[in-house]
């Protein structure tokens, strides 16, 4: 499947997730320039983390105006595959190809720790290799993963299913005590309405090898090369 | 507010306006006889840089030469922009590490930012892509004025740069002392990795190639941070502000891109970065190494503001700037790399082969300097040197109370800023970004994947500055000693050392003899354990008000794992594994943190340092963790055995042990060197103390991996504690005593 890894000024996961998909995954992968509005024919977009113009302004807000997400949203419109880790995810929401805003996390600090997560959806493309209810440990590295949107739209995000991951104990109970970032009802990822664009904020690229001692990430990518060449099967 | 003036009127060249920005009576007339004439203001700016302590190292080059700088794996030792050693497979590591301690003390976020940006581009600039930093720390006890302040705003600074650069911070150290109230140091260590045939060096040559300016303009700011680093604090220093730099990581990290970018296109002879005296120390230098010489056109250094003079342009530390020598006639191809990458690039001048800088301004000669003279004659001086009149009474042995309760003991220094986790610093720091980090921060020594290849690069960083104050000579070497064992206890072969060197005011002879013996200590121990000095920094006038921070000098020690699959934990991974005591204990107690911290005694000469046991047990480690034959290893350092046991059972799951140890009472936290604990499967155990025989090393069985609790025999029960409890009082102490 061909991968497409966008590189904002800035970024600096971009080289993390080229590694998992063209070494551990074995997949055709190129960088995408934020000032090309082309992909470049890549099925599966990934926006991967960092600091994106330094996350001035911020974060993201800069990064959702660059030409090359002109072409990643017309990608999404389209149904195709969009992941968005950490900082590209920050950027999907500043883009509005995902709903919902960042907010610093609650303590005003930088964390990075592995947490839980539980997959609240395992029927995406991203997450059809997972089981229902799984718990994953994902590292997390970011400064603003408070992930806040209105009471309702809350409530319309989860009654449509667009809650993915959320943080919580190792035993999957969902609880403020493993919530690391303040995110309201503990969202650690989205997906939009037609589940071809999902954004969360651990980093499931740190943690898809086993001699970094977790593989609990590589999942997310495998699935969606899988569904990637399913579909494209499916075309043939 | 002379920041906004549009230009500044130049003071009189005098002696006395040359003493005002740092250059001594005799510096000036070295200065005119090289000129043969009096120097302008320009010309005495870049001079006080150049000569400064921070540049010059005029106090300590006598002694640095006494360091071993070769070794089998080194390329490149001390006087480039960092270090090479050769890692394997074709692969070269490029580190230094550097003290950010002046700027960081007056503003600790910015501080400590332009601390790793600038030992980020010394990496960067020899062609290797930055993996991995860490940070040494000392600060003042907690409740000492502005303390918390400084805590604070060096950690988030630090996580700051290095977070947005994306270099994750793997490792570092962290000491809490009196002494560093009035004086905190921010140490710097960057690590990076280029193929072995790809390094670039900051030798300016061929006369006529063009000079470009890259990265960020030139403005005001830390004029004269060099020559503010050369002097000792006092009550004005608060004003020095403007001399501190301020950082922006998000340019520096586009200006790696951009210089990596296009050191492959082959078009750059010399690249180097502007740190420390910016614009002056960056050209200098580089003509100096090259034997060339240079003109200087200011009218095109880019300005953050109009009206800089040719001073301000020579003396600014903005920063995230570089200066490269590009092939002539590639000018272009290199413009377009930089153009592309959002940066500007400005073409300064070129090099010549005169001899000599020689900068015009306006259309006039702005400073005529012959380089080498400069450069390499610059002063030294062989200060005088004085032994401590009270040394006698300082190594008395002090009188050692037995513990009372020995679980509340144990208790009490994990509980204390010395013990305590430091978790709460390393999480602000991204740990894991670049998909390298095996083992991060909270271990022996952090452990990287040399991806493509089975081996893995460690890294650590030590210093016992209390066994520095009270013998330089024994904390030197000890602190190299750690750091062996260190990378020992990973499997790792060390390869090459960088260091931070800081000290008091070296005009005063008790500082010069600390900082003489201290470099003894370390080069005896460098010399006995196999690891050569690839590259350092001295930091002197460490004092505040006549009152000096104790000698610390900080050792980053890098090594080569061989293989990483059998890597040992710093903690028990297994229940019913065995454990071995490696070493004997001497009950030595000379500085022991367990007097300091509990009973308010610091006295006594600290423990010798047997560089012969050291090797042999660094031998032993290596091996038993290549084999594969312990899950476990871990040293003894500050606080002894009862300390090395506890830390050990702080693994992911808490697992506790049983042990039945041959020491009792206070000894359990005796500081004898040239100790550590193992753990093995039952299976391996006969294969281990075999191992440990042929070594030469003492090694007892003392009991097995399990259970919820630490419990301790000697004779009869003697300690008895859940894991799970000494882990809250340790995990939690740091961000209490902080007030968070």
């Amino acid at each position: 499947m061909k991968c497409g890894v966008v590189v904002f000024p800035g970024s600096n996961c971009d080289h993390d997730v080229y590694h998992v998909l063209k070494h551990v995954l074995d997949q055709e992968v190129t960088f995408l320039w934020h000032q090309d509005d082309t992909l470049k024919g890549s099925e599966l977009i990934v926006l991967p983390g960092g600091f994106a113009y330094g996350d001035y302004l911020r974060a993201g807000a800069l990064a959702a105006l660059s030409p090359v997400m002109g072409a990643v949203k017309r990608h999404a419109d389209a149904g195709g595959l969009v992941l968005g880790i950490c900082n590209g995810f920050q950027v999907l929401l500043e883009a509005g190809l995902l709903p919902g805003a960042m907010r610093r996390n609650e303590n005003l600090r930088f964390q990075c720790l592995d947490v839980h997560l539980r997959a609240e959806r395992t029927d995406l493309p991203f997450t059809r290799g997972f089981q229902a209810g799984q718990v994953l440990r994902l590292p997390i590295a970011h400064a603003e993963g408070n992930y806040e949107d209105s009471p309702e739209k809350l409530d319309a995000l989860e009654a449509n299913g667009q809650v993915v991951f959320r943080y919580c104990e190792p035993d999957g109970r969902v609880t403020p005590g493993s919530n690391p970032n303040g995110a309201a009802r503990n969202i650690a990822g989205v997906c939009n309405a037609g589940g071809n664009v999902l954004g969360l904020m651990p980093h499931p690229e740190r943690c898809s090898e086993p001699i970094l001692g977790n593989t609990d990430g590589l999942a997310i990518f495998a699935s969606a090369v899988q569904a990637g060449s399913q579909a494209v099967g499916a075309r043939r | 507010m002379t920041v906004f003036q549009e230009a500044v009127q130049e003071p009189e060249v005098t002696p006395e306006t040359a003493r005002s920005i740092g250059l001594t009576g005799e510096e000036f007339e070295r200065l005119k006889k090289i000129l043969g004439r009096d120097p302008n203001w320009t010309e005495l700016g870049i001079t006080s840089a150049l000569w400064s302590e921070h540049c010059s190292y005029k106090s300590s080059k006598i002694y640095l030469r006494e360091f071993p700088t070769e070794g089998p794996h080194v390329l490149q030792g001390p006087g480039e922009n960092a270090g090479v050693v050769d890692i394997g497979h074709g692969w070269v590591a490029v580190f230094k590490m550097e003290s950010h301690n002046h700027p960081s003390f007056i503003e600790p976020y910015q501080g400590s930012m332009t601390g790793v940006g600038g030992i980020l581009r010394d990496i960067f600039t020899m062609g290797a892509r930055p993996i991995a930093c860490m940070d040494a720390l000392r600060f003042g006890e907690i409740d000492a004025p502005r303390m918390r302040f400084l805590i604070d705003g060096v950690v988030r600074g630090i996580g700051g740069y290095g977070n947005c650069v994306g270099i994750p911070t793997v490792g570092g150290e962290t000491g809490f002392h009196r002494c560093y109230n009035g004086n905190i140091l921010v140490n710097a260590f960057a690590l990076g990795i280029a193929r072995r045939d790809r390094i670039f060096h900051a030798r300016a040559s061929g006369a006529g190639n063009p000079l470009l300016y890259v990265g960020s303009r030139t403005g005001r700011d830390g004029i004269h941070g060099a020559t503010m680093a050369s002097e000792s604090f006092d009550k004005e220093s608060e004003q020095k502000r403007p001399t501190v730099q301020v950082g922006d990581p998000f340019t520096e990290k586009i200006l790696l891109e951009a210089c990596l970018e296009a050191m492959r296109t082959g078009a750059i002879v010399a690249i180097q970065d502007m740190g420390a005296a910016g614009l002056t120390s960056s050209t200098f230098e580089m003509a100096g190494r090259g034997g060339t010489g240079l003109q200087l056109d200011l009218d095109h250094v880019p300005l953050r503001q109009p009206g800089l003079t040719p001073y301000e342009m020579m003396l600014s530390e903005s920063q995230e700037r570089m200066v490269l020598v590009a092939k002539k006639g590639r000018e272009e191809e290199l413009a377009k790399v930089f153009q592309r990458w959002g940066l500007e690039v400005a073409k300064i001048g070129e090099v010549t082969s005169t001899g000599r800088a020689v900068l015009t301004w306006r259309g006039e000669t702005a400073a005529d300097i012959p380089i080498l003279p400069l450069t390499e004659e610059a002063p030294v001086y062989n200060r005088p040197v004085a032994e401590p009149a009270d040394l006698a009474e300082r190594w008395r042995a002090p009188e050692v109370p037995q513990p009372e309760d020995l679980r509340g003991t144990l208790e009490s220094l994990l509980a204390t800023s010395e013990f305590a986790s430091r978790r709460w610093i390393w999480q602000q720091y991204d740990h894991t970004v670049r998909t390298n980090t095996v083992q991060g921060p909270g271990g022996d020594a952090a452990v990287l994947l040399l991806k493509g290849t089975p081996s893995g690069l460690a890294m650590t960083c030590d210093v016992n500055p209390v066994y520095c104050y009270f013998d330089p000579r024994r904390g030197g070497a000890q602190a190299v000693a750690e750091a062996v064992r260190n990378l020992a206890c990973v499997g790792a072969e060390p390869v090459g050392l960088t260091d931070c060197l800081n000290f008091g005011n070296p005009e005063r002879p008790e500082i010069s003899w600390q900082f003489r013996e201290a470099v003894r200590g370390i080069s005896d121990a460098c010399r006995a354990l196999g690891v050569p000095v690839i590259s350092g920094n001295v930091s002197f006038y460490n004092e505040t008000e006549g009152e000096s921070i104790y000698p610390t000098p900080e050792i980053a020690v890098v090594g080569v794992i061989p293989n990483l699959a059998a890597l040992p934990d710093p903690w028990f991974r297994t229940a019913g594994d065995r454990i071995v005591l490696l070493g004997e204990d001497r009950s030595e107690f000379g500085c022991a943190a367990y007097l300091r911290l509990l009973h308010g005694i610091e006295q006594g000469r600290p423990p010798e340092v047997d560089l012969d046991a050291e090797l042999r047990l660094a031998r032993l480690l290596r091996s038993l963790g290549l084999r594969g034959l312990v899950h476990t290893a871990h040293d003894l350092s500050e606080g002894g055995l009862l300390i090395a046991l506890t830390e050990a059972c702080f693994g992911p799951e808490c697992l506790g042990a049983r042990v039945e140890v041959p020491l009792a009472g206070a000894d359990l936290f005796s500081e004898t060197q040239a100790r550590a604990i193992v753990a093995c499967p039952p299976a391996s155990l006969d294969r281990v103390l075999k191992a440990a025989e042929e070594a030469g090393v003492p090694a007892r069985e003392i009991g097995e991996v399990g259970g919820s609790d630490l419990e301790m025999r000697t004779g009869g029960e003697i300690l008895k504690a859940p894991v799970a409890g000494l882990h809250e009082i340790w995990s939690t102490a740091l961000p209490k005593a902080l007030g968070l």
